[in-house]
């Protein structure tokens, strides 16, 4: 075997450890920013040695695409507002899904070009690159548009209509007819652009179909589905650390995906084609009032609170409310109360999004509690604050049989002596599931703008 | 012999990754997500030799666009998630 070759697949080797090592390291807060900085050292090792290869034999293409490329990762990983993590991320997923089609494109393109490639390569390579170019094309799609309703370009709505199940059959249809015509005759470009084309309707209209409050699942997904394609990617070409290194992604996001489908109580498949569903009817009226507080008086309350919990949810992300109650737990915390923070696993719009939000404004990471910690202590708590957040605390999922989310883990907030739920009005949530904490004899609505109402109250301590 | 030596390897990297992943904790999990961001970004790798080797035009074309899209996951999320990692603080005792 050549040197040269020898070299770099043990570099590739030494890479992979690297990234192993790094998400190893991931596992802790404190060993958190080694582990990214390990991982990224993987990277460069992979990069540089691959640029060895003596295949490669011009490099202004190489750098002009990493100039253009870096650097427009640099400033938005720069200028990306915390709140907005859930479509960059999105969007990432979505260039990662079509540079792996690009290079199962670009790969097909050189085999064809060469006669001996073309005459060598077996039908292995070709159902890889198939693959490829099919899962990067459903990632890319799909991507986009979970970006477009996150970001409010479009409308996070699930947009349904009929024959939309018939559509997605007829794809899938279409791509296993479209494979086998691939395979066989592989000289030919048009099944390929087939291929491209199917891809990227499918990732379309599966995507355009899931409601927003589901976007946890669909961007963890679609991270799963960008590891897959550079791991398919790496099956084609013979690559390695491509293989490797796309599996841990693709594992990586098909965990999160499950944590995020039990947390609603659904199976993935539940999720994916729920807006094929009809909608449930309510399961009968709740009764009791709305009791309304004046945010002036939920101070008073607070004043004399010993512990609290707050449970933040989207809506706290929208109001940029982060800082704010940061600011008053720290009035809270010099009063001598307690302040814990309560995340649901599907609470904002992608895994682990409000802990970003909250660790932004400087709360530590060890006074946010998981579901399953406040749960058995929620009576001890004075007041609870829920933030936007709606269905996560909704006690429909305990009491009411027949409610949409019936049977999905909550966060049992009702339990507290008080609870504050800030919101902007008394109107159901986003699933427009009928809330019935609201009516409960121990809930305070604090209706308004999150950060308007935190601030108001921030003022009173000030008066004091 | 070949493809059953690269199916083990899809087979064992596979099982490292869940091992692995699963022990990451629930506050860790977004920038686990822009980690894996850029990690994904391993296709820069395959797209350097599609960009970089004396072939057909398009071959070219559509390297040099994969090593752009995979350069900007991998600069892009490494150092979103360095940055939001900075900002996970324990409590001052």
């Amino acid at each position: 075997m050549n040197d040269i070759i020898t070299i770099i697949n043990i570099a590739y080797v030494v890479a992979a450890a690297l990234f192993i090592l790094g998400l190893k390291l991931l596992s802790h807060p404190d060993t958190a920013k080694k582990g990214n900085f390990v991982s990224s050292l993987g990277m460069l090792l992979a990069v540089v040695v691959t640029l060895l290869d003596q295949q490669i034999i011009s490099y202004h293409y190489i750098l002009l695409g990493f100039v253009l490329g870096g650097a427009f990762g640099a400033w938005k990983a720069k200028s990306v507002q915390m709140t907005d993590m859930p479509q960059m991320v999105s969007l990432f997923n979505g260039f990662g899904g079509a540079a792996s089609l690009l290079l199962g494109w670009a790969t097909l393109n050189g085999l064809q070009g060469s006669l001996l490639g073309a005459q060598t390569a077996g039908a292995f390579v070709y159902i890889t690159l198939f693959f490829t170019v099919l899962v990067g094309g459903i990632t890319f799609s799909g991507s986009v548009i979970a970006w477009g309703k996150l970001s409010g370009t479009m409308s996070s709505k699930a947009v349904v209509f009929t024959g939309l199940r018939e559509l997605s059959i007829l794809h899938l249809v279409a791509m296993v007819v479209v494979a086998y015509l691939f395979v066989t005759d592989p000289t030919n470009p048009v099944w390929l652009y087939c291929a491209i084309g199917l891809a990227l309707s499918f990732g379309l209209w599966a995507t355009i179909s899931i409601g927003g409050a589901d976007m946890p699942v669909v961007i963890a997904l679609l991270n799963s589905y960008s590891g897959i394609a550079a791991s398919a990617a790496g099956l084609a070409t013979g690559n390695t650390i491509l293989i490797v290194t796309g599996l841990l992604v693709g594992a990586s996001g098909l965990i999160l995906t499950n944590i995020m489908c039990k947390a609603m109580n659904r199976s993935l498949m539940n999720v994916l084609l729920s807006g094929f569903s009809k909608p449930v009817e309510a399961a009968g009226k709740i009764e009791g009032e709305v009791k309304i507080l004046p945010a002036q008086d939920a101070f008073y309350v607070l004043e004399a609170a010993q512990a609290v919990l707050v449970i933040p949810g989207y809506g706290m992300a929208v109001a940029q409310a982060q800082h704010a109650v940061r600011e008053l737990q720290s009035l809270l915390e010099d009063n001598g109360c307690t302040v814990d923070y309560a995340i649901h696993p599907v609470a904002g719009r992608m895994p682990g999004h409000m802990n970003v939000l909250l660790a932004e404004a400087d709360v530590p990471y060890d006074q946010l509690y998981e579901m399953d910690d406040v749960n058995p202590r929620m009576e001890n708590y004075d007041v609870v604050i829920v933030i936007g957040a709606n269905d996560v605390v909704n006690p429909a999922a305990k009491e009411m049989k027949g409610s949409p989310i019936y049977g999905m883990p909550v966060i049992e907030a009702y339990r507290a002596k008080t609870v504050f739920v800030l919101k902007r009005s008394a109107n159901a949530g986003f699933a427009g599931v009928d809330n019935p904490l609201f009516f409960k004899d121990n809930t305070r609505m604090v209706l308004g703008d999150a950060k308007d109402t935190i601030n108001t109250i921030i003022r009173e301590f000030g008066d004091e | 012999m070949e493809i059953i030596y690269l199916l083990f390897i899809v087979l064992l990297a596979a099982f490292l990754g869940f091992e692995l992943i699963r022990k990451v904790p629930a506050t860790l999990h977004t920038p686990l997500m822009s980690g894996s961001n850029a990690i994904s970004g391993i296709t820069l790798v395959g797209a350097l030799a599609a960009a970089g080797a004396e072939q057909s035009l398009l071959t070219t074309i559509l390297g040099t666009a994969a090593v752009a899209l995979a350069s900007i996951n991998v600069v892009g999320g490494y150092l979103v998630t360095d940055r939001m990692l900075s900002m996970f603080k324990k409590k001052e005792k």
